[in-house]
């Protein structure tokens, strides 16, 4: 039979019609439209039951608490801990991100150990047991030629089990060497030491204040313990208390406060000692305070009367003396005022004379350890473990001279200088760094001056991290060995930045660890165990766990259930106890903080003639500039006026920018005497003239891509500056040239 | 080109054919027509049974895959074993979700040790109760994950009892093999047994039809009542059309199923 054209067209007719009639064609359509709704690369979080764990935030010192949701085995979501004394259910942008941190890429899986030059990325993957000798070994060649005071160890805090397992073992084994990472905490320190003889932490009681008087403080921006200060930022609309934010830059804190008041930047001590001169001048000071607990007024007072002047500090900050005058009396006659500093997130300590000048402030209104005032909060004392027993080599070994010169002459007050640690290892003057271990904190990325802190690194024959995630210093390590994610961890969280009464938070594990990590106590107590004699039993427990069950007691189980311990019987210090000075009052002028010598800007970095502008750093709560970078989903919060593509935005006055003849995304050339960058032009009239602001927390080289290479790290442009009186860093900017690029 | 011009040759040759019988068109016409008319309906029939059958018969044989369960597992046995039945295994957990196919933790107690000598139980117990690794299921009920379901709505609060949907698998004594959708990835069971989607028993499909089917019926007092199916959309829709105004329904906000919200059951 022949196939004809008709007979063919005639068969297909049929099978269309077949085909209609069957349910192919409806069945195809239905199942490619669930494929194409459901794409099965999509991935699809799975089923299971739902869990919460409290726990302690250990991103930032602000301490707050979380619930952690969780899916089966899985972390999903990270809350605040409802009824937390610091942040009552509310979490900032970078604790609600956590969860990105404990599954990103940026974790160390394994221990590693270098095998390429430093900072090449080479590892090779070693076991725990091999790390525990490999560093017993080393430490224990320079404890036998007697060098253990060559022995480092940086670390973000200095309370806690952690940070005392480490000062335990640097002492039993000979080190005074044991530095803490920098911010306003030491300069509040410093000064409650000099003046009220407390050796305790600021703590300020911002939720009964009603007159907050800030220094350039980022309250909504990130000082202090984030959280608890937005909350006590909406308690203040409802209370009606004012807040005056005194700072060259629109920050969002001064967008939100009720005046914002420019001023010369580097002048706001000057500017508290103004306003000290109208309280002083129009008796509007705190008599009773005044004449019954302090001491050195009198001499104070005259340096204040004879030298400023509302006049004469309108000259130096720029504010004019009537704004000056007025600012002073609200602040006197307000019911509950309160003076704070610290810049932006308050990462660097600043002039002391500066907070020195502010703490006056507040002790002229009388509002020292007082409801709405500012407390000296002693560190709770739960870690009592016994005495250590040092031998011959550890003594002689303490008995040294620490490398940054904490305590020695020329700064006998001060507890760490982190600042002066770089140029103390390129000069060689003392003796040299010959190991060191930094833990919860990342010095190649926060500490200024980055090539010479690079340059000082390099000296070190060698470096450990305990970092859990690819930092930059563990990037530039010799040894990696990765403590466990803050979701894996139990750890003890004292009194966080600026609690007014003492708190203890717990870190506990939401997750099982997910990787070959090790809790760095559990690797401090293996180590001094494998070093030996009074080093194995100083550390007599099996682990670490058993070190902080044992430590925290009977608050154990309570703070398992609630997550932290609250001291119930915590009572604020009458003004009869509350000075430990040698006047047994608050002293307003203790010889050796140089608080009667007429105020002197800070000396920053850079002439006039080649660098005309101020550089200044900005903070943002978008921004991580601490130990731990943002994780994506923060980075992608960041507004493309700060950051687009892997541009950093400069702020400059459109006035500047007009002199300079830049335009809004313009490139242009930012030089500084300690380096320069490449920075895209954002105008903002909220910058006062002649400024140039750049944000903290950009330009890492670590980290994942969705963060390493965007922007500029400001670290990079600016050097430290000692502070007088401190050794602290005071450098609050630094000179600089813009140019077209 | 080359085939259009083939083409065309082919035409002009019909049109030419019949040149030599040109004193008669209209019975030359009439010849042709009986001559090709057969094969002509013959070639329809052929067709139209070779789709019908590839619709009917090939095509779902090449849809799916079959997957055999890791292990098997007998309903009736445990049944015997137990005392409130389906939710001994199957519960509800305090906040009242539905905890699904059992995990490890429910068979432990009993499943340490190997219970009798059938082969699957040895490889239970040694390939996932004693390495703590979950059983991989194939869940035959699983819905695409753009589907909102609340079993507790369902089993608690409107008390409808298991059978409705899942049908009698409380009474298996081994488990079927599991059909996979290759396109899909989808269990067979959703759209049914029947390609043609046709069923005898509620249990039988679980496609949006069929839960608009009870949820049209079920009494007004339960709130998703009147859900559009698809199906009965495109029937509206041709009502609309053909005599405007006469359609009953009432519309709600969406275009799409005109009622209040889609994402009640749609994520």
């Amino acid at each position: 039979m022949k196939v004809g054209r008709r007979s063919f067209l005639s068969f297909l007719l049929g099978g269309a019609a077949g085909t209609a009639l069957s349910p192919l064609p409806w069945k195809l359509m239905d199942d490619s439209s669930i494929w194409t709704q459901m794409w099965p690369w999509t991935p699809v979080p799975k089923d299971g039951e739902a869990s919460y764990v409290n726990s302690s935030c250990t991103l930032c010192p602000g301490g707050c608490g979380i619930t952690v949701r969780k899916i089966d085995d899985r972390a999903v979501k990270i809350e605040g801990m409802k009824g937390h004394p610091v942040n009552n259910g509310g979490l900032c942008i970078l604790g609600l991100s956590g969860l990105q941190l404990l599954y990103g890429p940026t974790r160390v899986r394994t221990p590693l150990k270098r095998v390429g030059k430093r900072g090449q990325g080479r590892w090779e993957k070693i076991s725990w047991k091999d790390a525990v000798s490999e560093v017993a070994e080393t430490l224990g060649d320079l404890r036998e030629k007697g060098q253990s005071h060559t022995v480092g160890f940086i670390s973000g805090s200095d309370r806690g089990t952690v940070p005392r397992l480490f000062e335990r073992f640097l002492t039993v084994y000979g080190s005074p060497n044991l530095i803490r990472t920098p911010s306003i905490i030491d300069s509040y320190e410093l000064a409650l030491h000099l003046m009220q003889g407390a050796q305790a932490l600021p703590g300020f009681d911002f939720e009964n204040a009603n007159f907050i008087l800030s220094f350039g403080s980022g309250i909504v921006d990130g000082w202090g313990s984030p959280v608890r200060m937005f909350r006590a930022n909406s308690v203040w609309r409802d209370t009606g208390a004012r807040v005056i934010q005194i700072e060259p830059r629109l920050s969002n804190t001064a967008a939100k406060s009720d005046k914002w008041i420019p001023i010369n930047p580097g002048t706001e001590a000057a500017l508290a000692l103004g306003i000290a001169h109208v309280i002083i001048a129009e008796s509007l000071y705190d008599y009773n305070f005044i004449d019954n607990y302090s001491s050195g007024f009198g001499d104070w007072k005259r340096l204040v009367i004879d030298k400023y002047s509302p006049d004469s500090v309108a000259t130096i900050t720029g504010i004019d003396s009537t704004t000056i005058t007025a600012l002073a009396r609200s602040f006197a006659r307000a019911p509950k005022p309160l003076a704070i500093c610290g810049r932006g997130q308050g990462s660097t300590p600043g002039s002391f004379n500066e907070c020195t000048a502010v703490h006056a402030l507040n002790a002229l209104v009388g509002n020292i350890n007082k409801k709405g005032g500012i407390f000296a909060v002693a560190e709770p004392d739960y870690i009592n473990w016994p005495e250590v027993e040092m031998d011959a080599t550890a003594a002689s070994g303490m008995q040294k001279d620490r490398l940054d010169g904490a305590g020695s002459k020329k700064y006998p007050f001060s507890r760490y200088l982190l600042n002066r640690l770089p140029q103390a290892i390129n000069s060689g003057e003392k003796y040299p760094l010959k190991t060191l271990f930094v833990a919860g904190a990342n010095p190649l990325y926060t500490m200024s001056d980055s090539k010479t802190v690079k340059k000082a690194f390099d000296k070190v024959p060698f470096i450990v991290s305990f970092s859990s995630y690819m930092d930059e210093t563990a990037q530039n390590a010799d040894l990696i060995l990765p403590n466990h994610n803050y979701l894996e961890r139990y750890e003890d969280i004292p009194t966080p930045a600026g609690m007014p009464k003492p708190v203890i938070g717990l870190s506990r594990p939401v997750v099982e660890p997910q990787f070959n990590t090790k809790h760095t106590g559990d690797f401090i107590i293996l180590l001094a165990k494998a070093l030996g004699g009074t080093m194995g039993s100083a550390f007599a427990w099996n682990g670490y766990n058993e070190c902080l069950k044992e430590t925290l007691g009977y608050k154990w189980r309570v703070m398992v259930e609630k997550g932290f311990w609250s001291y119930p019987d915590f009572f604020v210090q009458t003004h009869e106890e509350s000075f430990d000075t040698a006047s047994g009052k608050f002293e307003f002028a203790p010889e050796e903080t140089g608080a009667l010598k007429p105020f002197k800007p800070v000396n920053i970095e850079g002439d006039k003639t080649n660098y005309p502008l101020l550089l200044v750093p900005y903070d943002s709560i978008r921004l991580a500039s601490g130990v731990v970078g943002d994780p994506p989903f923060v980075v992608k919060s960041v507004d493309d006026t700060v950051l687009k593509g892997t541009d950093v935005f400069i702020e400059i006055n459109p006035k500047t920018a007009g002199e300079h003849g830049l335009r809004e995304g313009q490139l242009a050339m930012l030089s500084t005497p300690v380096g320069q960058a490449k920075v895209k032009v954002h105008l903002f009239d909220g910058i006062m003239p002649g400024l140039v602001a750049l944000p903290r927390g950009l330009g890492h080289t670590a980290y994942d891509e969705y963060l390493a290479g965007k922007g500029i790290n400001f670290n990079e442009l600016i050097g430290p500056v000692e502070d007088p009186v401190s050794g602290l860093d005071a450098a609050w900017g630094v000179r600089v040239k813009l140019a077209k690029a | 080109m080359s085939a259009l011009d083939d083409n065309a040759k082919e035409i002009a040759e019909d049109a030419g054919g019949g040149g030599g019988a040109s004193s008669s068109p209209e019975v030359n016409t009439k010849e042709q027509d009986k001559g090709s008319t057969g094969p002509v309906i013959l070639f329809f029939i052929a067709g139209l049974l070779a789709s019908l059958i590839l619709g009917w018969i090939i095509f779902p044989k090449l849809l799916y895959s079959k997957k055999k369960q890791p292990i098997d597992f007998n309903h009736v046995l445990h049944m015997a074993e137990v005392e409130d039945g389906c939710e001994s295994c199957h519960f509800f957990r305090e906040d009242g979700t539905y905890s699904g196919v059992p995990k490890l933790d429910q068979c432990i107690d009993c499943h340490e040790e190997i219970q009798g000598d059938s082969p699957d139980e040895i490889k239970f117990v040694e390939e996932y109760i004693s390495k703590g690794r979950e059983v991989p299921w194939l869940v035959y009920s699983r819905q695409p994950d753009c589907v909102f379901f609340s079993h507790v709505a369902h089993v608690k609060i409107a008390k409808m009892d298991c059978v409705t949907c899942h049908g009698h698998i409380g009474e298996s004594e081994s488990l079927k093999i599991y059909e996979e959708n290759r396109i899909t990835g989808y269990s067979r069971d959703i759209w049914g047994k029947s390609i043609g989607g046709f069923k005898k028993n509620t249990w039988d499909r679980m496609k949006m039809d069929d839960c608009a089917e009870c949820h049209r019926t079920t009494t007004a007092n339960i709130e998703r009542t009147g859900v559009k199916t698809p199906t009965k959309r495109v029937i509206d829709h041709l009502v609309d059309v053909v005599s405007p105004g006469t359609s009953m329904s009432e519309k709600g906000s969406s275009v799409q199923t005109e009622r209040g919200a889609c994402f009640v059951c749609h994520k």
